[in-house]
């Protein structure tokens, strides 16, 4: 009889996982994902929504599109999972049965943890992402802040990017002379590796953007219109924009799966639960301090995937573990981008802007769909 | 969980080796947010930058430099949320 493999979360990851398994299993896993909205989102996207260089409608497909046949799509919330009877309980009273249990149910972003930023802007969600166009396209001027307002956070090159794509935004609308931009950054540089951070910060000081280090925003005042640290420092704003505190997800929570932030205690190479047997986490739901990316979640998801059908085909592990692997790019404005990639074992290392590297981001993000959730990329 | 070290009750490890991004100060910052003061955090670093970046935050931020010693190939940083 076939194993039930069940994954919660169809985002990058698990997606991934759901079609290696069924492919890679030999006729011996059922596989179902089981995903809150069945909409599969291009989240690296919003970054662009911000400034109006993409259309949400591009950044979304059916899941059940991007699914091998065999795999079954259940859309529905995860609500709690019971590790030690093997069951997932879903929103709809429904109970799922599960041999190996996949976590892949990424992260939430809760603004309203920050006193005072209900109002603040972010292009971490695709509303939030809409509503800041919106704001940029009728902002005529005064001071433009971006912040960091908790960490852990998704791709922590984005807040730079942004500042820099803002930039040209504001030049090619004519308004950047009446527009003064800050970037806040967590650390006394411009961004957390010190390498990147020698490429980056020359090209900040040309575009004449601002940047405070040291800078975690711990609160804001929406009436005096300024923005408090955890250090002890305030700045003034006329438009804020925050990178929103994440947490795991309210099941993880729920199930006493997750530390107290939800995130999952896994294994930094195999990537299986600390505590609990068959069950597996990758993405952005692990609480391993490495970045949050989609680069991450796909890598690890081919390691996932790999030892849930040695494990079904009673087979030794594989050999092949998650090694740290991470490559991400980073957009340094004026159609340049750089890149990062690193390992466990590799110290980073990123490349002088460039155009080509933007390009290469610009044809991954139009090819993601065809490549990436087919577990068509190693 | 915690654990012990010495005499000294560890709340949180934070093992960041080989792991540059977001890295060990960011991750470190990150669990001082969520912790209760009095509360003591070990962090674990192969990279070079932290024997400066770490210290220099703690000063900022007013949180205390507990202990740091240097093991094979990384250092090894204990910390208390002060505040
Ligand atoms: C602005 C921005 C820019 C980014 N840029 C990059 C980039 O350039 N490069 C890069 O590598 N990464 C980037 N990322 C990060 C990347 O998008 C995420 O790290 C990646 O999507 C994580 O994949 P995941 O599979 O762990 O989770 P997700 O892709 O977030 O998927 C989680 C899925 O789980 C589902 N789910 C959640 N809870 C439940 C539940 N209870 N029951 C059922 N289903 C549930 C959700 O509906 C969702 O479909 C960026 C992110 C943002 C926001």
């Amino acid at each position: 009889m076939a194993a039930d493999v069940v994954i919660l979360g169809g985002g990058v990851g698990g997606t991934i996982v759901a079609n290696l398994v069924a492919k890679q299993s030999s006729g011996r896993a059922h596989v179902t994902v089981v995903d809150a909205t069945g909409i599969h989102v291009y989240q690296p996207g919003f970054l662009y929504v911000a400034i109006g260089q993409e259309q949400p409608s591009a950044l979304q497909r059916a899941e059940a599109h991007l699914l091998r046949r065999g795999v079954s799509l259940i859309v529905d919330v995860a609500t709690r999972v019971d590790p030690i009877g093997q069951k997932v309980l879903l929103e709809s009273g429904r109970t799922l049965r599960y041999d190996q249990l996949l976590l892949a149910t990424g992260s939430r972003t809760l603004m309203d943890e920050v006193p005072g930023a209900n109002e603040a802007h972010d292009f971490y969600t695709m509303d939030g992402a809409v509503r800041l166009f919106d704001a940029l396209e009728g902002f005529q001027g005064g001071t433009i802040v971006i912040g960091v307002a908790g960490i852990p956070y998704k791709c922590p090159p984005a807040p730079v990017e942004f500042v820099f794509l803002l930039d040209d935004y504001l030049r090619a609308r004519g308004v950047r002379e009446k527009a003064q931009i800050k970037l806040l950054s967590p650390l006394n540089r411009a961004f957390t590796i010190e390498a990147t951070s020698r490429l980056v910060q020359p090209i900040l000081n040309e575009r004449g953007i601002e940047l405070t280090g040291f800078f975690n925003v711990e609160s804001v005042d929406p009436v005096a219109k300024t923005v408090s640290s955890l250090e002890g420092e305030t700045v003034a704003y006329d438009l804020l924009v925050l990178v929103p505190p994440h947490r795991g997800q309210k099941v993880i929570e729920d199930s006493g799966l997750g530390d107290e932030r939800g995130w999952v205690p896994v294994d930094k190479n195999t990537l299986k639960h600390t505590k609990f047997e068959h069950i597996w986490a990758i993405g952005d739901t692990t609480n391993i301090p490495i970045s949050k990316s989609g680069s991450v979640a796909h890598y690890e998801a081919t390691v996932a995937a790999a030892e849930i059908v040695a494990e079904l085909k009673g087979e030794l592990p594989p050999a092949h573990v998650y090694d740290g692997k991470v490559m991400c790019f980073l957009e340094t404005g004026r159609g340049e981008a750089t890149t990062i990639s690193f390992d466990y074992d590799h110290p980073p290392v990123s490349p002088t802007p460039a155009r080509r590297w933007h390009w290469a981001k610009a044809l991954f993000n139009k090819t993601y769909w065809h490549t990436v959730p087919q577990g068509r990329l190693p | 969980m915690s654990t012990l070290v010495g005499k000294l009750q560890i709340d949180k490890t934070i093992d960041a080796r080989g792991m540059a991004c977001p890295g060990p100060l960011m991750n470190l910052i990150g669990a001082i947010r969520q912790g209760q003061v009095g509360q003591v955090f070990e962090v674990l670093s192969s990279d070079e930058g932290s024997k400066t970046d770490i210290p220099a935050w703690l000063a900022k931020a007013r949180h205390d430099l507990v202990e740091v010693v240097q093991d094979n190939g990384y250092t090894h940083f204990v910390v208390r949320k002060a505040r």
